[in-house]
């Protein structure tokens, strides 16, 4: 029968018209902002700098300014300028740290290759998606302190992945102490006959534990 | 399918005169591929669409590629008659000669009807100024239309015996061809500086006034 | 349905201009002289049925089309120039912005073409996960190409805003793995980036267990109504012999009757586990491209069940492969897999450094436009709007 067809149709549109006053998989939008969405744990942005206090960003970031993600960014939009001076990181050892850490989020794709090639965990996907600026440098090119944002604040925005980071990096840290307590043992142990300065190098590793010896984390170079 | 080599001894066999190089390929895909001169290359064409153990009906991609002169040293041995008598001297000298660059273009074809694929074509051009023309392989398959306007487009590569041979990603009063390796872009595009030097010195190269000095420095 | 009687339609008064000395090209017309005159009209490119920044250069004769030329290259950014200053791994990004439905399709055939340049083996459940995205994939493309469609014949919304509904719903498993709804950048090289947990595999469970009831309801509203078919039917037939000859390929070339899908001819992943049928058209007008689609989703709906079922445990990625600093052998290599509007492949010629020298896109949507003229010739402009709806272009992948 000619027409069968469409009201066919007609049910099914009313079905939906119905279904869009009760049924939550037929009436899907949401009234944002008053409703903020519910984003999924992987959902990511842009790329922050993870620092291990809150206190100090700038004194513990994790960069160690290797550029590896400046040099894998397929857009190129991360600038990095390495400090000349050496700074001890959350473990103590003295590490280079980035003088000038520049992100361009109007280049940023977000494409977290950054975050994939990084070898020390420093630098992770942000859930920041409101960030409208009225001018394109002021607003939207992102530097060494808008980037920086806490260890917790990770572990706010991705529970899961901050955690293994966190076990991770325990982990190595252990093995890391482990290796050095074996070595200076093993050095101790060795036979007189090495030269008396080889028995003092263990000591040099541990000296970190002593706060005297460490340079106080002024204010950066480049930051005035 | 034949071997590759079987097929390049029927193709020899069929069109006597044609110089055919079966092209080694060093990756584990192993895809080898035919080099065929351009004057057969419609001919060889239409022999593999029409034979009906390949019936090759599909040209699936055509893709245009750029091989830039080149420098490369050579070793020459000379051996010059030594004293009366004794071996001859030979001396080793390092010479460096341009092997000239040529345009060329490949073409993957596949047989929808007989399942198989793909037969890799190539043909190269002269070179990259004036000798750049190639017999069209549109009117054996008609997917090489577009695919062909896109390497002329973009390489420079003229297809004879296209039937529509314009350009079609640039507009038309565009010159140059943006896929050739030794291109170079324009300056004067609309510029935003980034980070990066690159960008920003050649913004200050093309607008000395506008681009002021650390007008784009990022403020860390 | 018959294409009309010439008579009716202003062909008889169009004489052929060109000889088809083109072997298969279908010669253009022109008007007789005194049959009136022709007017050029430009179509888009600002226009919602041109499904993107895409003109097309129109001579009429009255209602009648002539001559149809596609303008394209509005969104040219040189996505090959790209590849080349790219790193293997940089590039894949990339690929997310060609067909921007469908990058975990276009992951794929990049991935699949640099496993074949560099020898990299594929985990096992990755190649099930690629199974299950690319299927989820398809069902999201072709359930918004059915909206697009309806949207250009005139269906104002209603079924487009369906389809949007039931994409959400793929776009949000998409970004609870992959972190990005769209630019997924999943696939690596001998695997894939994420592993699944077991939450995610329960809402695509539960997700492929409902979109039959979906599906079915879009068919009612659609399939048997009659305005869609008296719009679609007979419209733009594209005979077999063409299909093939001009490398159209996808659900275009299989409602042409030609049962041509990668997934069962090069058999690459594991499909070939899979049990599932390729369907295909007879008639290949708009409507059954409409239809082949329609009928696909109910067979991807299969291969995900299938898929499902069977995924094997195991790693996704073997912890060893390189993604950094890959730098395969100097040659050769042409990837392709069967993506939601087509062939899609990746043509790579590494020189044996970080990057490659020649990285080439065989575009699906840039090679099946090659026949809207053909399509067109003899049809109305509203036609024309729906036909090109039908071909399913994606301007990030026609303009690269």
């Amino acid at each position: 029968m000619l027409g069968k067809g469409l009201l066919q149709g007609l049910a099914v549109t009313a079905k939906n018209l119905v279904g869009s006053y009760h049924d939550p998989a037929r009436y899907v939008t949401q009234e944002y902002p008053e409703v903020q969405p519910k984003l999924p744990e992987a959902y990511r942005n842009f790329p922050f700098l993870v620092s291990e206090t809150a206190d100090d960003p700038m004194g513990t970031l994790r960069c160690v300014a290797c550029q590896i993600c400046e040099k894998e960014c397929p857009p190129q939009c991360i600038y990095i300028e390495k400090s000349k001076d050496k700074k001890p990181d959350a473990n103590g050892k003295l590490q280079i740290y980035p003088a000038v850490f520049a992100i361009d989020t109007a280049v940023c794709m977000s494409c977290q290759i950054c975050v994939e090639v990084c070898p020390f965990d420093a630098i992770k996907m942000d859930q920041e998606f409101a960030i409208a600026a009225t001018d394109r440098f002021d607003g939207l090119l992102l530097n060494r302190e808008q980037l920086a944002k806490p260890n917790a604040y990770y572990h706010q925005i991705h529970p899961t992945e901050a955690s293994e980071v966190d076990a991770r990096l325990a982990a190595e840290r252990r093995a890391a102490e482990e290796k050095a307590r074996l070595a200076a043992a093993a050095k101790a142990a060795a036979p007189k006959a090495a030269a008396p300065t080889a028995a003092a190098a263990p000591g040099v590793p541990a000296a970190s534990a002593s706060p005297g010896s460490i340079p106080p984390p002024g204010p950066p170079p480049s930051s005035s | 399918m034949e071997s590759p080599e079987a097929l390049r001894d029927r193709l020899l066999a069929r069109f006597p005169g044609a110089s055919l190089e079966l092209v080694a390929n060093g990756s584990p895909s192993g895809q080898v591929s035919f080099r065929i001169d351009p004057a057969f290359l419609r001919e060889v064409a239409r022999f593999l669409r029409d034979d009906p153990e390949l019936a090759l009906d599909q040209c699936s991609n055509v893709t245009g590629l750029d091989s830039p002169d080149r420098e490369v040293v050579e070793t020459v041995k000379e051996s010059q008659p030594g004293a009366p008598g004794g071996p001859p001297v030979v001396t080793e000298r390092k010479q460096t000669r341009i092997a000239p660059g040529h345009l060329e273009v490949i073409y993957h074809l596949y047989s929808v009807a007989r399942r198989h694929g793909p037969v890799i074509l190539r043909a190269r051009t002269g070179n990259r100024t004036d000798a750049v023309s190639l017999p069209s392989l549109t009117p054996v398959w008609r997917s090489c239309e577009f695919q062909e306007r896109e390497v002329f487009d973009l390489y420079g590569v003229v297809f004879e015996g296209h039937p529509d041979l314009r350009r079609i990603l640039m507009w038309d009063a565009f010159t140059g061809h943006p896929m050739r390796k030794d291109y170079v872009e324009p300056d004067d595009y609309e510029w935003e500086p980034t980070p990066h030097g690159d960008v920003l010195a050649k913004a200050r190269r093309h607008y000395p006034s506008a681009a002021a000095p650390g007008a784009a420095q990022p403020s860390p | 349905m018959m294409l009309p009687d010439p008579a009716s339609t202003g062909l008889a008064r169009v004489r052929k201009i060109e000889g088809s000395a083109l072997g298969l090209r279908t010669p253009a017309f022109a008007p007789e002289e005194g049959a009136g005159d022709l007017l050029e009209v430009s179509l888009g490119p600002h226009h919602p049925s041109t499904h993107g920044v895409f003109r097309m250069d129109v001579v009429l004769d009255g209602e009648r089309i002539v001559r149809l030329k596609p303008v394209f290259g509005y969104l040219h950014r040189n996505h090959e120039k790209l590849g080349e200053g790219t790193s293997y791994l940089g590039s894949m990004p990339y690929t997310d912005r060609l067909d921007y439905l469908n990058s975990m399709t276009n992951n794929w055939a990049y991935a699949i073409a640099v496993e074949k340049l560099a020898g990299i083996a594929v985990t096992e459940r990755a190649e099930y996960i690629r199974v299950i995205l690319a299927e989820l994939s398809r069902l999201l493309n072709h359930t918004c190409l059915a909206g697009f469609l309806m949207q250009d014949c005139g269906c104002s919304g209603t079924p487009l805003m369906y389809a949007f509904r039931e994409r959400e719903k793929i776009l949000d498993l998409f970004e609870s793995l992959s972190g990005s709804r769209m630019m997924c950048n999943f696939q690596r090289f001998g695997g894939c980036r994420v592993d699944p947990s077991a939450e995610w595999l329960a809402a695509t469970r539960k997700l492929v267990d409902g979109y039959g009831a979906f599906l079915d309801e879009f068919e009612a509203l659609l399939s048997g109504n009659e305005i869609v078919m008296a719009r679609t039917q007979g419209v733009g037939r594209l005979p077999a012999a063409l299909a093939v000859n001009a490398g159209v390929t996808g659900p275009m070339l299989r409602a042409s009757g030609v049962g041509h899908d990668l997934r069962k001819v090069d058999g690459y992943g594991v499909y070939p586990r899979f049990n599932f049928r390729v369907p295909i058209g007879r008639e290949g007008d708009v409507y059954d491209r409409y239809m082949v689609r329609m009928l696909e989703m109910r067979e991807s709906i299969s291969i995900l069940d299938q898929a499902l079922r069977g995924l094997p445990g195991g790693p996704i990625l073997d912890p060893k492969s390189k993604q950094r600093g890959l730098r395969p052998k100097a040659g050769e290599a042409y990837g392709r897999i069967e993506g939601p509007k087509g062939e899609i492949g990746f043509f790579l010629v590494s020189d044996g450094t970080g990057n490659p020298t020649r990285y080439r896109v065989r575009a699906p949507s840039f090679v099946n436009l090659t026949i809207l003229e053909d399509l067109c010739l003899g049809h109305s402009v509203a036609d024309a709007v729906i036909i090109l709806g039908s071909i399913d272009i994606v301007l990030g992948e026609v303009d690269r």
